[in-house]
């Protein structure tokens, strides 16, 4: 266990150590790595956010029930009460047709042709502000609401709210395909730089088979390098992304307080941040395995 | 220690370098291998390293039949082995000091144990002084003293040695031989390959010759 240790530690310290050796290139394919990379992370993070946004808008159009024409006041007070029941409902208030007349009267500039109604033509109503829920959520306290025998039609726009669901999975989309072409991509930058290593090292590995070195000991360094590199282009997209985050979020700040609105862009969460620095590091370290598969059986000791 | 029955080697061009060669050295021998150039004694040392297989035949190391190993576990059998090559083999990218700890190293000592060892095998070859010189600017006895070095630093149970006195004086080549002898004497197996005439007038150890891929004597 404790030689097991020592040799991955070796290895380790031996990566870091050829990191170092060439400290310029090494540099430069990390941040190659990185500034592709952040490109599909940069529209995830926005995706994200415009996410949350449109699970906080989506509520703002507000659900008009209008009661069938011959709702008696006691249908009226029944709806009430379950609307108070409602679950996920912020708040509601009644609007009786008396009034949404008076409305109409007044704001709309038909006055005259009001006036020369008979009857009311209007339904008595409740409009509802519903808390964050999904677009689909919404359509179904619709649903459940129209189904009351009192009501004769229930209103949501909910449009908007879908078109924008349409455009964040199309994003997710492209993220997803440009992340899989991005990834194929790192492997192959590891792939390289793992075959000129094993190619400059030739005589340090021809030496050690030579005097019984294994397979996996000599993949070993090899591995860690993929990985590291992998993880450190997958740190420095992380980088590039929360300063762009950075300068975005100062010039919010001035939209935001001319609007009295309250926006402000996240950054990738823990969880997805590590994962990313996972999976890159994986990605290195299956692109150094291929190269070393390709490339050392090549170097047989003679 | 190690036995031949019958071993054939014949390389990919058709070149038939070893024929029905058989012979056994016993644990703790001294043996020469001699022969001229080109009579196959570099290629009989590569047989028992698995560095190079047999066209036919057996070769068994250390109660290991070498024909059977698979390629997972030669690095295992050549772990047991301190092999001195003709062309030496010196990694000229690091110190002298790092060159003797890289068996170590394959091996997964630990730092300290190993650096301890490495000086030992330093010092029994001379060589201490030298730990951190880069082994271009060595002498070619000092090169060959460094080969030994790496090659026991490991203490192997067996040692191999192609042509280790090669182009040295005979003042060095006697040293070197007496840090053979010396492990020798402390239960080594040790097979030297050499057309050293001084060397092979020492008659207390044996001596096998070939001639044009055939044991001779
Ligand atoms: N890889 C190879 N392919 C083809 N022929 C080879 C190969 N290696 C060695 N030979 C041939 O096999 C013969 C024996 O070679 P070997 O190296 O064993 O000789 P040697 O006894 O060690 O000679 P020297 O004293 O010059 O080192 C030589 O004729 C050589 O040309
Ligand atoms: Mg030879």
């Amino acid at each position: 266990m404790k030689m097991w240790l020592s040799q991955h530690w070796q290895a380790l310290g031996q990566t870091l150590k050829q990191l170092a050796r060439t400290p310029l290139s090494s540099l430069l394919s990390i941040f190659v790595i990185g500034i592709a990379f952040s490109l599909p992370l940069g529209i995830y993070t926005l995706i994200g956010n415009l996410q949350a946004l449109s699970g906080h808008v989506a509520n703002t159009p507000q659900l008009s029930l209008f009661l069938r024409m011959d709702a008696t006041s006691s249908d009226i007070e029944q709806i009430n009460a379950r609307l108070e029941k409602f679950p996920n409902i912020a708040s509601f208030k009644f609007v009786s047709k008396e009034i949404a007349l008076q409305q109409l009267q007044h704001e709309s500039g038909l006055a005259d042709v009001v006036d020369s109604l008979i009857k009311n033509p209007l339904p008595d109503a409740f409009v509802i502000d519903i808390q964050p829920v999904s677009p689909n959520e919404l359509e179904s306290i619709q649903a459940t609401m129209k189904k009351w025998s009192e009501v004769e039609h229930a209103q949501v726009d909910t449009d908007w709210a879908r078109r924008l669901d349409a455009f964040i999975r199309l994003g997710q989309f492209a993220v997803l395909m440009l992340a899989c072409l991005l990834g194929f991509a790192l492997i192959i930058v590891v792939f390289n730089t793992i075959r000129l290593q094993i190619l400059t090292k030739r005589d340090e590995i021809e030496v050690s088979k030579l005097i019984g070195a294994t397979d996996s000991f000599i993949r070993r360094p090899f591995l860690y390098f993929g990985a590291i590199q992998g993880m450190a282009g997958a740190a420095s997209a992380w980088l590039i992304i929360a300063l762009g985050i950075q300068a975005i979020n100062e010039s919010l700040v001035e939209l935001t307080q001319l609007y009295s609105i309250d926006f402000f862009i996240d950054h990738l969460s823990l969880l997805d941040s590590l994962s990313l620095l996972l999976f890159s590091a994986w990605l290195g370290w299956l692109g150094a395995r291929l190269s070393v598969a390709q490339h050392l059986s090549l170097i047989e000791p003679e | 220690m190690i036995s031949f029955k019958n071993v054939y080697k014949r390389y990919p061009d058709g070149f038939e370098a070893l024929k029905n060669v058989a012979f056994t050295i016993d644990a703790g021998e001294l043996v020469y291998l001699t022969g001229h150039s080109g009579a196959g004694k570099s290629t009989l040392l590569k047989l028992i390293a698995a560095i190079e297989r047999p066209t036919s035949g057996h070769i068994t190391v250390s109660e290991q039949n070498v024909n059977a190993l698979k390629k997972s576990t030669i690095p295992f059998l050549r772990r047991s082995l301190g092999i001195i090559f003709q062309d030496q083999k010196i990694l000229y990218d690091r110190s002298v000091f790092a060159n003797v700890m890289l068996p170590l190293q394959i091996r997964g000592f630990e730092k300290k144990i190993s650096a301890a060892r490495v000086r030992a095998a330093l010092d029994k070859v001379g060589l201490l002084a030298k730990e951190t010189a880069n082994p271009i600017t060595l002498s070619g006895g000092e090169k060959q003293r460094l080969c030994i070095a790496r090659a026991v630093v490991h203490r192997p149970s067996i040692l191999i040695a192609d042509e280790p006195t090669a182009n040295l004086d005979v003042d060095y080549a006697q040293s070197i031989m007496e840090v053979f002898r010396s492990f020798q004497q402390v239960g080594v197996t040790v097979l030297i390959a050499t057309h050293d005439v001084t060397l092979l007038n020492d008659t207390r150890y044996r001596t096998l010759t070939l001639n044009q891929g055939k044991l001779i004597s």
